[in-house]
């Protein structure tokens, strides 16, 4: 039998190398789907690309955010292929927009939620097999070949993040494969970040005019979001669990 | 005294007619796995907010049942208590029997159950769910070895007494992991607290010992076989006592959680609010599972009948489900509080009480779980010498008048 992984951050990449070395069948099969490009199934060739000097986060500006405004999530399902199918309690969603209304003031406000990426991620924790990972440039994913679906990750997330593919897919994108019986959330858009671009949710924002949304390298002191993150305050949802969010809230 | 005879049960009548019926049940639960696995989660009740539904409920009933039915034979390996030591075969056949129906249930209600060999061979040692799966492939081995040592010839009693005593530490090890499995979800207002390692063990003592006294108040007199009306009794005192130390520790864990300010909002979901959850609570685990039988078995000790005794083990089953269930389901019907001063909405139920309705494949799949640990209780005691002959008073006990 093959020694467990360790979940320590320096030795995962390697861990998942050798173990994608080993799975040669899954490989196949998923070249065929789509060649070169399906890597968040495995987290293997989607690891080794990461930059472990990088850790990518998001500011979103809440009062940029308009509560009408959809954009980020239909961008999102258009390019990662999910879609809501009038099943509210079992269709996937991979973002969403949550509507806020303060107990006290009566302040409202609109707000996109996804997978917050965390540095400390209890999904990740409690995964059995390994399948919930973290790369060590930040992003947090699901290893759908071996990801069992046992919904562990979805108690244990605060964010309510992630879904289970309740019934069989159609019409998968070649970026974001995704099977029946296994669990998935916002990947980053890992495929458009190790190519150097931005997230679909974050380009459709800037598109709308709104410009809520920033996404960019956390650990890079001259990056717009580091200076933005250092000069205005900003917070990261249910910081009193110190998961440490890679998206981070501002105006809120 | 006699000497304790053990002999395979000869099948009779009623006994095959069980087997039919747990046959029946299990091959429906195979079906409604077939169909869950071809269409996917969807044809079952569970969704996004409720994610683990009616299997889990079966599946940790039986699994935190399965440690607690090894009681009886704990109490008489390691504690000495010599009366007990005629049942301690049948307490480890018992407990391996459920254990394995729980599993059962909870791998077919995977996602991917064909990816079993995956959850075998790799592990993530942060994950409680990964420790689980090496305490649950221990335990079979050392109530296996248990049962062995103490039904071959020529062993030792030295050597009995410490297989025992190890089957009696993994057992406690394996209900402290499967508390922890909900202990540790530090997101959710009803799961974060540290008793519920604790309570999940002495729950374990009261569901497993009401699912043993059960079972022998049945076997018993199905097989022609006499068990005295002390013995029964005993055993029902040491339940009354369990049953006591659970409302104890529910008690303690809403309280501490109501005196927390963050967690009083789902304490008066559960406790007040006159949903499904606050109906379970107080009938079904306080009452039907924890006074009514509790004051059966401890008012009059000195009087309670074989049946009496029966019909609290019931009870306390009854209730046990009900507390399993308002803990697994009620936790998660409850909202996570990701904005604490905030009302929210959002198309993905945020801020809602979750809804959750079972379909005929959950519950076929739970009874089969059930019904696939009578069935390997039942097969053990017609293939090996489990039970014993007599369990009259007189023949545990010399001292006790015979009848
Ligand atoms: S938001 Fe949820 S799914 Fe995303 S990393 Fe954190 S715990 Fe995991
Ligand atoms: S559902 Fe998949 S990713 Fe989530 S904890 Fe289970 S195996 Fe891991």
């Amino acid at each position: 039998m093959k020694l467990p992984a360790l979940n320590n951050k320096s030795e995962r990449p390697a861990e998942l190398n050798r173990r994608e070395f080993f799975k040669s069948g899954a490989a196949v099969a998923s070249v065929t789907l789509a060649p070169g490009v399906t890597l968040m199934a495995f987290g293997g060739e989607a690891s080794a690309n990461a930059d472990p000097g990088k850790r990518w986060g998001m500011l979103i500006d809440v009062n940029k955010c308009s509560t009408d405004c959809n954009a980020c999530v239909t961008a999102c399902s258009e390019e990662n292929g999910w879609k809501l199918d009038g099943n509210p309690e079992t269709d996937p969603q991979w973002i969403r927009k949550i509507d806020l209304k303060h107990k006290e003031t009566g302040r409202e406000a609109s707000l996109p939620m996804m997978c917050q990426h965390c540095e400390e991620p209890p999904c990740v924790d409690v995964c059995p097999t390994g399948a919930s990972f973290k790369r060590v440039d930040g992003i947090v994913l699901v290893d759908k070949h071996i990801c069992i679906g046992c919904r562990y990750c979805m108690m244990a997330c605060p964010f309510k993040a992630r879904s289970f593919v309740h019934e069989a897919v159609e019409d998968q994108k070649s970026n974001a494969p995704r099977g029946k019986g296994t669990v998935e959330s916002c990947t980053l858009c890992v495929h458009r970040v190790d190519k150097g671009g931005t997230p679909a949710c974050v380009e459709s924002c800037s598109a709308t005019g709104n410009g809520a949304m920033m996404f960019g390298d956390l650990n890079d002191p001259n990056s717009e979001i580091a200076q933005a993150l250092k000069n205005y305050p900003s917070m990261g949802l249910r910081d009193d669990l110190r998961v440490n969010p890679g998206i981070r809230y501002t105006n809120l | 005294m006699d000497r304790t005879v053990y002999r395979e049960v000869k099948p009779t009548p009623a006994i095959w007619l069980m087997a039919v019926i747990a046959a029946a049940f299990v091959g429906a639960a195979g079906l409604a796995v077939l169909y869950i696995e071809h269409h996917g989660h969807i044809v079952t009740g569970m969704n996004n907010q409720i994610v683990w539904g009616l299997p889990h409920v079966f599946a940790i009933f039986l699994i935190v049942a399965a440690s607690g039915a090894l009681n009886v034979a704990s109490i008489a390996s390691v504690f000495g208590k010599i009366e007990n030591k005629p049942m301690a075969r049948y307490s480890g056949l018992l407990s391996i029997a459920l254990l394995a129906g729980g599993l059962a249930v909870l791998v077919l209600d995977l996602g991917r159950p064909d990816r079993l060999i995956v959850a075998m061979t790799t592990y993530n040692f942060t994950s409680i769910f990964a420790w689980n799966v090496i305490l649950y492939n221990g335990f079979f081995a050392v109530v296996g070895a248990y049962l062995f040592v103490q039904m071959a010839r020529n062993i030792s009693p030295k050597v009995v007494r410490s297989v025992g005593t190890a089957a009696f530490v993994w057992r406690l090890a394996l209900t402290t992991g499967t508390g922890s499995i909900f202990g540790w979800l530090v997101a959710r207002p009803g799961y974060d607290a540290a008793i519920m390692a604790p309570l999940f063990i002495i729950m374990s003592f009261s569901f497993g010992l009401a699912f043993f006294i059960l079972v022998l108040g049945t076997t018993f007199p199905m097989t022609g076989r006499y068990i005295g009306p002390n013995l029964v009794k005993r055993l029902g005192r040491l339940l009354g006592v369990f049953a006591v130390a659970v409302l104890y520790f529910t008690a303690i864990r809403h309280l501490t959680n109501l005196y927390a300010a963050e967690h009083a909002d789902f304490e008066y979901f559960i406790l007040f609010s006159g949903s499904i959850y606050t109906k379970l609570f107080w009938i079904g685990q306080v009452l039907i599972g924890g006074v009514i039988p509790a004051a059966m078995l401890l008012r009059h000790a000195e009087n309670t009948t074989k049946g009496q005794v029966i019909l609290a083990s019931v009870l306390i089953i009854i209730g046990g489900f009900a507390h399993l269930y308002g803990i697994i389901i009620g936790g998660q019907a409850f909202p996570l509080e990701i904005f604490p001063m905030y009302e929210v909405t959002s198309t993905f139920a945020d801020g809602q009480i979750n809804g959750y309705t079972p379909t005929i494949y959950e519950w076929a799949l739970g009874m089969g779980g059930v019904a696939l640990a009578v069935m390997i209780a039942g097969m053990g005691v017609v293939a090996l010498r489990i039970l014993p002959m007599n369990l009259s008073d007189r023949n545990i006990d010399p001292t006790e008048p015979d009848f």
